[in-house]
């Protein structure tokens, strides 16, 4: 592993961003002189002092601002400082940004980072992950990279999209994740394709986010015992790759779908309810789902390993798979 | 309206305080007039959805309307504000296809009634959420600070009682106030919010009481004063449009008509409407135009015939287009066309 990070990867298409592009602007809380709760944008204030702006705590106005500025043809990106806030801007990014080209024919492209996901100690209101709710809603494109390469080409392509964008970037992987470089030398993949990131032939586990980590190591792990278990990183949860979900499936004969989300409805269950609608025929078990436990999100460490799936409870899901 | 009379030099500053005041009551009599056919329509069931006037209302969102010029400054209009999207430049044929559901429309069918905006014009199309377009509006003058267009540009948005309760109305005012931009709130206190009245919304002595709060220039009037509104609501443009930030106007009227044209607003008390603030603007208006010899009887009498004339092609054009078709519309929700609907 190299030295960029996952958060780099953000700091520099930011950086890329503001450079190349006039249209582009930031806006959120403490991006400017501090730099963001994360540093993502640490340093772009002096070089851009006109398109880095910090914003009042008012996560409605924000996304509002957004739309209007969008509407002038910007293409605004607004850090949420934790996806978890977004939930006071719900109503602007769903009935406001999501519904304008539709009612309007006039496009309404915003990007809202969402610092998603738990971490140690973050506790019920700086952990949550938003996708599922916010993929509910029409019109709205929702993005969860998975490796420093897609961090980046993913908000890149994110500003290009004439739609609103809701990018999830796993604050779990801002330090951990390294790459060797920003860019992994082939042509990113576009916008609502997965990617199979291990290949197997017993069953397909599909992932996204930090997720496609815990799978991974999984994987490893049921390796060591003779399983070859087939990863795909979903990338964009909306669009969803069906296709590349069912070919999958058709290598493996068997689904598990894991998801960091609360467990009711949301992506894990649309994975599994198109890949039984559409490839019934191709399952030789019962696809199975995998999320967090069906409370908030827990303060203390123990509690929240045990809240969340992770390598251990993959691995369990997929042992309980194999066997069904 | 006669194009002189809707030119745009009008909202800068080159036209005469009488001329301004003429273009504004006409614009007045325009809405009356097709909000009454409007709703005409409606009670015959030849509307389908709801019907949202805006009767005693007419002089504060005219005024707004007026002071502002089409493709240049932005205003976002809201439930009853018929004779400031007339007085700012929108096309009647925009509000009779919304109405009357002719895919030629400016949503096509997809939305209906008030929801209705030509963004590119300066004209947002205002969701149900009230208090939601303020932040939409200062975006817009934040884009074209960003731009370096702003020079001589003002956004306004009007909102009502109702929408002053609302967070969201709440953090626009302090997010435009921190920005400095040239926003003017006209918060019309139609003291009914559907049947909610003034003493279940707020609590403070006047809504006004709430600029201190924003740090920015508040004003009331009369709302059913046309004179007088005009000359505040021109006041708060110009203070905006030279650089002195937001502005919040508060107008006091009464709603002379139900929420919608579904209700008969049988909750408002007949003392209130016998009060000063349920005189109807439009009387009012009236009265000071001719008293002040800006207007003749027979120039009135004119005008609310050509204003029934426009009203009656504009319906009768809407009537004759189609109507949507769920299998021509392409029912495309993302304006990217790499996106397939997945």
């Amino acid at each position: 592993m190299g030295e960029i990070t996952y958060i780099d990867a953000i700091r520099e298409a930011q950086h890329d961003l503001l450079s190349s592009d006039e249209r582009v602007f930031i806006y959120g809380q403490d991006v400017g002189d501090f730099g963001g709760a994360f540093k993502a944008t640490q340093g772009l204030k002096k070089l851009f002092p006109d398109r880095v702006l910090d914003s009042p705590i008012s996560e409605d106005a924000m996304i509002g601002l957004a739309v209007g500025a969008a509407l002038e043809g910007m293409r605004p990106i607004i850090e949420m400082q934790f996806a978890d806030f977004s939930s006071v801007g719900f109503n602007q990014i769903v009935n406001q940004a999501a519904t304008q080209f539709y009612r309007t024919g006039v496009p309404s492209p915003i990007t809202v980072r969402l610092p998603s996901g738990g971490t140690p100690g973050s506790g019920p209101f700086h952990s949550q992950m938003m996708e599922s709710v916010y993929a509910y809603y029409p019109g709205l494109v929702i993005l969860t990279p998975a490796t420093v390469a897609d961090a980046y080409s993913m908000l890149i392509e994110s500003v290009a999209l004439d739609d609103p964008v809701l990018y999830l970037e796993h604050k779990f992987l801002y330090r951990w994740l390294k790459a060797d470089q920003l860019k992994d030398g082939k042509d990113p993949l576009p916008i609502g394709h997965a990617r199979v990131v291990r290949a197997g032939k017993h069953a397909t586990v599909v992932a996204y986010s930090a997720m496609v980590h815990e799978a991974l190591r999984a994987a490893d792990l049921l390796a060591l015992e003779g399983w070859e278990i087939e990863v795909v990183d979903l990338r964009s949860v909306k669009p969803l790759d069906t296709d590349t979900v069912i070919a999958s499936v058709a290598r493996t004969g068997r689904l598990l779908a894991v998801g960091e989300a609360f467990p009711w409805g949301g992506v894990t269950a649309e994975v599994v309810s198109r890949v039984t609608s559409d490839g019934f025929h191709l399952l030789d078990a019962p696809p199975q789902r995998l999320n967090s436990r069906d409370t908030p999100v827990p303060y203390h460490p123990n509690l929240w390993e045990a809240h969340r799936p992770t390598l251990e409870s993959i691995a369990a899901a997929i042992r309980n798979l194999l066997q069904l | 309206m006669p194009e002189l009379e809707r030119d745009s030099k009008a909202a800068i500053g080159a036209e005469t305080w009488e001329s301004q005041l003429r273009r504004t009551f006409r614009a007045m009599v325009v809405a009356r007039t097709l909000e009454s056919k409007l709703s005409s329509l409606y009670k015959a069931g030849k509307i389908v959805g709801g019907v949202y006037i805006g009767p005693g209302q007419e002089a504060i969102s005219a005024s707004i309307g007026s002071c502002l010029s089409w493709d240049h400054d932005i205003f976002s209009a809201l439930i009853r504000d018929q004779a400031g999207r007339t007085a700012f430049g929108e096309p009647m044929l925009d509000a009779t296809r919304s109405y009357l559901g002719s895919v030629k429309g400016p949503s096509r069918g997809r939305d209906g009634n008030i929801h209705r905006g030509r963004p590119h014009n300066g004209l947002p199309a205002m969701i149900s959420h009230l208090g939601a377009m303020v932040s939409v509006v200062a975006g817009m003058l934040l884009a074209r600070r960003i731009k370096g267009c702003l020079d001589g540009v003002v956004g306004a948005a009007s909102v009502g009682d109702g929408a002053s309760s609302t967070g969201s109305f709440h953090e626009a005012m302090n997010t435009a106030a921190v920005e400095k931009l040239p926003l003017v709130v006209v918060l019309t206190n139609n003291q009914f919010a559907y049947s909610t009245p003034t003493d279940r919304q707020f609590a403070c002595k006047s809504l006004v009481d709430r600029a201190v709060g924003y740090g920015v220039p508040g004003y009331e009037v009369d709302g059913t004063d046309l004179s007088a509104t005009l000359r505040v609501i021109s006041e708060a443009v110009s203070n905006a449009r030279e650089g002195g930030g937001p502005q919040l106007v508060v107008a006091n009227a009464l709603r002379l008509s139900g929420h919608g044209e579904h209700d008969d607003a049988s909750y408002v008390p007949e003392e209130l409407r016998n009060s000063p603030v349920g005189r109807d603007c439009m009387e009012v208006a009236e009265q000071q135009l001719l008293s002040t010899g800006l207007i003749t009887d027979a120039e009135l009498l004119e005008w609310k015939k050509e204003a029934a004339e426009e009203v009656q092609a504009a319906v009768a054009q809407a009537q004759k287009e189609p109507a949507p078709d769920p299998f021509a519309d392409d029912w495309a929700v993302y304006a990217s066309t790499e996106i397939a609907p997945v």
